[in-house]
């Protein structure tokens, strides 16, 4: 909430497109997308499913080129994947051949940080995903909100600038879900994360969301962009109340009209 | 990588099975535990096969040439262990043909990895190998032998030749095709975590691949242990397949049989050797 007011801008897209394919056979997946990512936020991009949002989220990661328009980070422009930016998949990418902790201690160790530091690093973030006890184990052994956590470790032990999610918690049970959603939502305010978020549940970006972007149908476009706060009262207040008050209903109303509208054409 | 983790797995084990057994994934897998069922089928079929033998010939409706009862067998068997064959102990002639055989995985393993992951990465290195290997692959290596025999010579050197080029192919071809089906993914979240590309290549792409590497090479000694014992009966002067060879131009029936279960017995050894190795060393098998 602090950081918002200072408005520091971390990412800035202009005018971007992309598209799929060459000459013959070409695909647009984005169009003319302008967004800003400040410091501390939490974004949720919302939007019908193959709109393309996870196409802006690996334009950002940079794995993947606009065909126009630009990217940037911090006024560079992003040229490939690095360590400022971590990735979350779906479907967590811990690696079956580590352990718990070496799979937390991979980005510090590939940055060639001092071995006290990284188990310094292991420890705190393992601890943060309420992990402690789980070092030894291998990732297999895992349940899947246990490697989707694992995984936001392995992310934030780098301590990235922006931690982009792709659908994280789509493929969790509804317990589960919850669990991670304040998992996450805890961790965003303890440590002043930026979040990208990628999520097809209405619900779970206006309980998250600091500002939710809905897209369009494919070639995505940015429709609206909504101002939310209901992040923080559940922080706040401990509980998810807020979501049965009107104004949630109002925002999560308009939000759904314009999705199905984008379904229905 | 694969050897620093080697005996992590093993402590791991004995916590698993009181602490955690219920609740997680367990890495004993039952699936491959055979049912009591099951075995008692196996050692009936053994025992059938056993009883049949001793039956057909104690009726005795073929001559103890063409089909040796169980007892000439066994005490051909004897025979050989004690005295040898022509004079030479057994278990120099299993050592010799244990020798090429070991020699030829060897340096199949060293060549055919590192050519196979860079074709797997580099299509262009592909273009080079790829159909060189796809022309040889499907010859028989009897073939191609008597060439070798004349580049080579008629010891153990042409012998070495013609088991590496049967087990390289497969452990090639299992190498190209880990890389291809590499979750991609493993590749960008590395990246995404500061990873170099060298650092990928080692840390990731490898050990994702050695499940199907295994597999490779456990292929590529069945492949080439069927070609040594071909190669040993055209020309050579030791070696268990030589002893069948030469047994076969005495009709000395029962040792043929010996040559033959010795064969059978160490083949499914090294196989469940090369198994039990591939559980402890690519524990993750099955979980890339």
């Amino acid at each position: 909430m602090t950081a918002q007011s200072k408005k520091e801008s971390l990412i800035k897209i202009k005018n971007m497109s992309l598209v799929y394919g060459k000459k013959d056979k070409k695909i647009p997946a984005l169009e003319d997308i302008n967004l800003e990512i400040n410091r501390g936020e939490f974004i949720c991009v919302l939007g019908p499913s193959g709109c393309g949002k996870s196409t802006l989220l690996r334009a950002i990661a940079g794995y993947l080129k606009p065909t126009l328009g630009k990217c940037l980070m911090q006024g560079n422009e992003i040229d490939g994947p690095d360590w400022h930016r971590g990735v979350i998949f779906q479907s967590p990418t811990l690696y079956p051949w580590m352990t718990v902790k070496e799979n937390v201690e991979f980005g510090p160790k590939m940055r060639g940080l001092p071995k006290d530091k990284i188990k310094e690093i292991r420890k705190y973030f393992l601890d943060e995903v309420k992990l402690s006890g789980f070092g030894d184990k291998y990732t297999f052994e895992l349940s899947g909100g246990m490697k989707q956590r694992v995984a936001l470790a392995r992310v934030l032990a780098n301590y990235p600038q922006v931690v982009l999610m792709d659908e994280p918690f789509g493929a969790l049970d509804a317990l589960t879900r919850d669990d991670m959603q304040n998992l996450i939502r805890d961790i965003w305010e303890e440590n002043n994360t930026t979040i990208f978020f990628i999520t097809h549940d209405v619900d779970e970006a206006l309980s998250l969301a600091t500002r939710v972007i809905v897209l369009s149908k494919r070639p995505g476009k940015i429709i609206k962009k909504f101002k939310v706060n209901f992040t923080n009262k559940i922080f706040e207040s401990g509980t998810k109340d807020v979501i049965y008050q009107d104004d949630y209903f109002e925002v999560k109303n308009e939000i759904l009209d314009i999705i199905n509208s984008q379904i229905e054409k | 990588m694969a050897l620093k983790n080697n005996e992590e797995p093993k402590k791991e084990k004995k916590k698993n099975s009181t602490k955690w057994a219920d609740k997680l994934v367990n890495r004993n897998d039952d699936k491959d535990k055979k049912s009591k069922t099951e075995k008692v089928l196996t050692i009936a079929t053994w025992s059938s096969i056993f009883i049949l033998w001793f039956v057909i010939t104690k009726l005795g409706i073929f001559t103890p040439t063409l089909l040796p009862g169980p007892i000439r067998v066994w005490k051909a068997t004897l025979h050989i262990l004690e005295n040898g064959y022509n004079n030479v102990p057994i278990w120099v002639h299993l050592g010799a043909s244990l020798k090429r055989l070991f020699v030829a995985l060897f340096f199949a393993i060293f060549t055919a990895v590192p050519l196979g992951l860079l074709s797997g990465y580099f299509k262009k290195v592909e273009a080079v190998i790829d159909s060189v290997i796809e022309f040889y692959r499907p010859l028989p290596p009897l073939a191609y032998y008597t060439l070798l025999v004349l580049w080579f010579g008629i010891d153990d050197l042409s012998k070495q030749v013609l088991l590496f080029l049967a087990a390289f192919a497969p452990i090639y071809i299992a190498c190209v095709s880990s890389v291809r089906q590499l979750n991609q993914d493993f590749v960008l979240s590395a990246e995404s975590l500061g990873a170099t590309q060298k650092n990928i290549f080692f840390k990731i792409v490898l050990p994702a691949s050695m499940p199907e590497i295994f597999t490779g090479i456990r292929t590529a000694f069945g492949v080439a242990y069927t070609t040594l014992v071909s190669a040993e009966m055209v020309a050579a002067t030791s070696g268990i397949g030589w002893m069948v060879l030469d047994a076969s131009n005495f009709l000395k029936s029962e040792v043929i049989f010996v040559g033959i279960i010795i064969m059978g017995i160490t083949g499914v050894i090294i196989d469940a050797g090369l198994r039990f190795l591939e559980k402890n060393i690519i524990f993750w098998k099955g979980h890339v």
